[in-house]
């Protein structure tokens, strides 16, 4: 018997009994050593937190999901789609991925005063939808510009023997090679796209923010640590959600040929 | 024969890459049609550099390439790469559809000259594997069925069975030997092994390395088919010493 948590059922098991654990340390910590609520509360007290502010967390937590969600899909598509023009296009290659660059390095934080005064304090969703684009869309672009190009080069002259057109390069050899690369860069697209919409509710700040980062805001200014853990805590929940989202969609896609999904024989 | 112009003719073919290595240095040949001609030689000499630029894969720098007897390069040409250069995403009936899916013949259509090419290397029963999970001689026999696929007029190979074992290989040798026959496509085969290059072709071309150039050209005489009975005969024996000969002066000069 191999003694690797291999199984699904331990792979889940496991971290869950790990948290539990670390949560019951918690408990007891904060209630054996009487640490006030407003500096660490305990477990309990956030769980009972986040029970009676139920409604307005939910509502909360729906405002960045469909900010995150948007900004994520938005990112897959044209950061797949910009990669496609760039194959097919050296010259606009050439004359725009500077420029993607220099969006991506710039921080969001920086810019979003900018974008938020000019979509409008009226419309600010779309002013934090946009933020969280420009984070998330960087990594799909330079994931997929990369996939499409390795390619193996024997398949290529292969193609070209036959007479392949460009589309069909680009369609039966290309795609399918960027997949594995695409879906990496999704993984790592999906959480900065939470991470970009949260800062940008920061920035945005009470205007019309009504995001888990806003709760966040306001429940620190009231003192109100319970609640501010219970929104962190829907936060982080959220992220960890969508990265094993798109964990699943990966293996399902690549678990009949690429070697990150096999599942080894031993 | 004399008359009929051939269908390959290759003359004072070059090839420098940008490295700056010399690959081919002025390469004369000429191959006729329905012809089997062997490319032997030490690795790195050139021959697969040879082979691109027959299929048209690659430009040589210097001398000219023509197809006297069809006036152009066949828009049909086989290849077998030096490894099987298989689509790890499309199982194996996929791969072997894939010259016929470019040329946009519809896959109702192709499938029954798909499952022909696969049953003539043996992999009938793997036409929905993937191709991990295939050893390497039935990838590369995959990659055999998918060059055959289009029944070309031309079938390129470069070392296609060099990882394969003595038996099979000299199962897939008498196979493709059978093919040809039947078939009469010219094929230029690309080698490491001097017998397997004698059994098999009309004629060996020994090459040498630094730069590419051709040593020698030896016409096997024996008729097809040829089976064990040849691989122990006099001439067989006595074509294997010339060939290492002519590859031993290559070597030393
Ligand atoms: N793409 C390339 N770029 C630069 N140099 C190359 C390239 N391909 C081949 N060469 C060089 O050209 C020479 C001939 O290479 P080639 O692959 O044709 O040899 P080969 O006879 O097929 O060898 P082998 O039997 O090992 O396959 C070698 O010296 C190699 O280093
Ligand atoms: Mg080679």
């Amino acid at each position: 018997m191999n003694r690797e948590p291999s199984s699904r059922s331990m792979r889940l098991l496991v971290p869950l009994i790990v948290g539990l654990v670390f949560l019951g340390f918690w408990e007891l910590l904060v209630r054996a050593s009487d640490i006030p609520p407003f500096v660490l509360p305990a477990p309990s007290v956030i769980a009972e937190s986040l029970a009676q502010n139920f409604g307005s967390l939910m509502t909360s937590l729906w405002a960045t999901l469909r900010v995150t969600l948007a900004a994520f899909l938005l990112a897959v598509v044209g950061g797949i789609g910009l990669a496609i023009l760039f194959s097919q296009n050296r010259l606009l290659e050439t004359a725009l991925f500077p420029y993607a660059v220099a969006l991506q390095v710039t921080p969001v934080v920086a810019i979003a005063p900018l974008i938020i005064i000019w979509v409008g304090y009226d419309r600010v969703e779309i002013a934090v939808l946009i933020l969280a684009w420009i984070v998330a869309f960087f990594p799909i672009l330079s994931n997929t510009t990369l996939g499409l190009r390795s390619a193996d080069h024997n398949l290529r002259d292969l193609f070209r023997l036959y007479g392949a057109s460009r589309w069909q390069v680009l369609s039966e050899l290309q795609l399918p090679s960027a997949l594995p690369y695409i879906l990496a860069g999704m993984k790592i697209s999906g959480g900065l796209a939470l991470i970009g919409a949260v800062v940008a509710e920061f920035v945005a700040g009470s205007g019309a923010a009504t995001g888990l980062a806003w709760r966040i805001v306001e429940a620190g200014n009231r003192l109100d640590i319970p609640r501010m853990f219970a929104a962190l805590f829907l936060l982080s929940t959220l992220g960890i959600c969508i990265f094993f989202a798109l964990t699943l969609l990966e293996q399902r896609l690549l678990r009949n040929w690429h070697e990150s999904a096999i599942r080894r024989e031993i | 024969m004399t008359g009929t112009p051939p269908l390959i003719e290759l003359a004072g073919i070059g090839k420098t890459y940008g490295s700056g290595t010399v690959a081919l240095g002025g390469v004369d040949a000429s191959v006729r049609e329905g012809g089997f001609v062997s490319l032997v030689g030490p690795s790195g000499c050139g021959k697969s550099t040879l082979l691109r630029i027959v299929a048209g894969l690659i430009a040589p720098d210097r001398g000219q390439i023509s197809w006297p007897a069809s006036g152009t390069r066949p828009s049909d040409i086989g290849f077998v790469f030096q490894d099987a250069t298989l689509m790890p995403w499309a199982r194996v009936a996929e791969n072997v559809y894939l010259p016929l899916k470019l040329k946009g013949i519809p896959k109702d259509e192709a499938m029954p000259r798909v499952r022909d090419a696969l049953a003539r290397v043996g992999l009938a029963d793997f036409a929905s594997a993937f191709p991990r999970e295939l050893s390497g001689g039935m990838k590369m026999r995959v990659s055999i069925a998918r060059a055959l696929v289009t029944e070309p007029p031309v079938l390129l190979m470069d070392e296609p069975f060099a990882a394969l074992d003595e038996f099979t290989r000299e199962k897939l040798d008498d196979d493709l030997v059978d093919l040809w026959t039947s078939q009469k496509f010219t094929t230029i085969f690309v080698t490491h092994s001097i017998y397997e290059s004698i059994y098999l072709s009309e004629r060996v071309l020994v090459m040498g390395a630094r730069p590419g150039r051709i040593l020698a050209d030896i016409a096997i005489e024996a008729p097809y088919p040829r089976g064990r009975a040849f691989r122990e005969s006099t001439p067989y024996v006595e074509t294997c010493a010339r060939v290492s000969a002519a590859l031993r002066e290559g070597v030393s000069r």
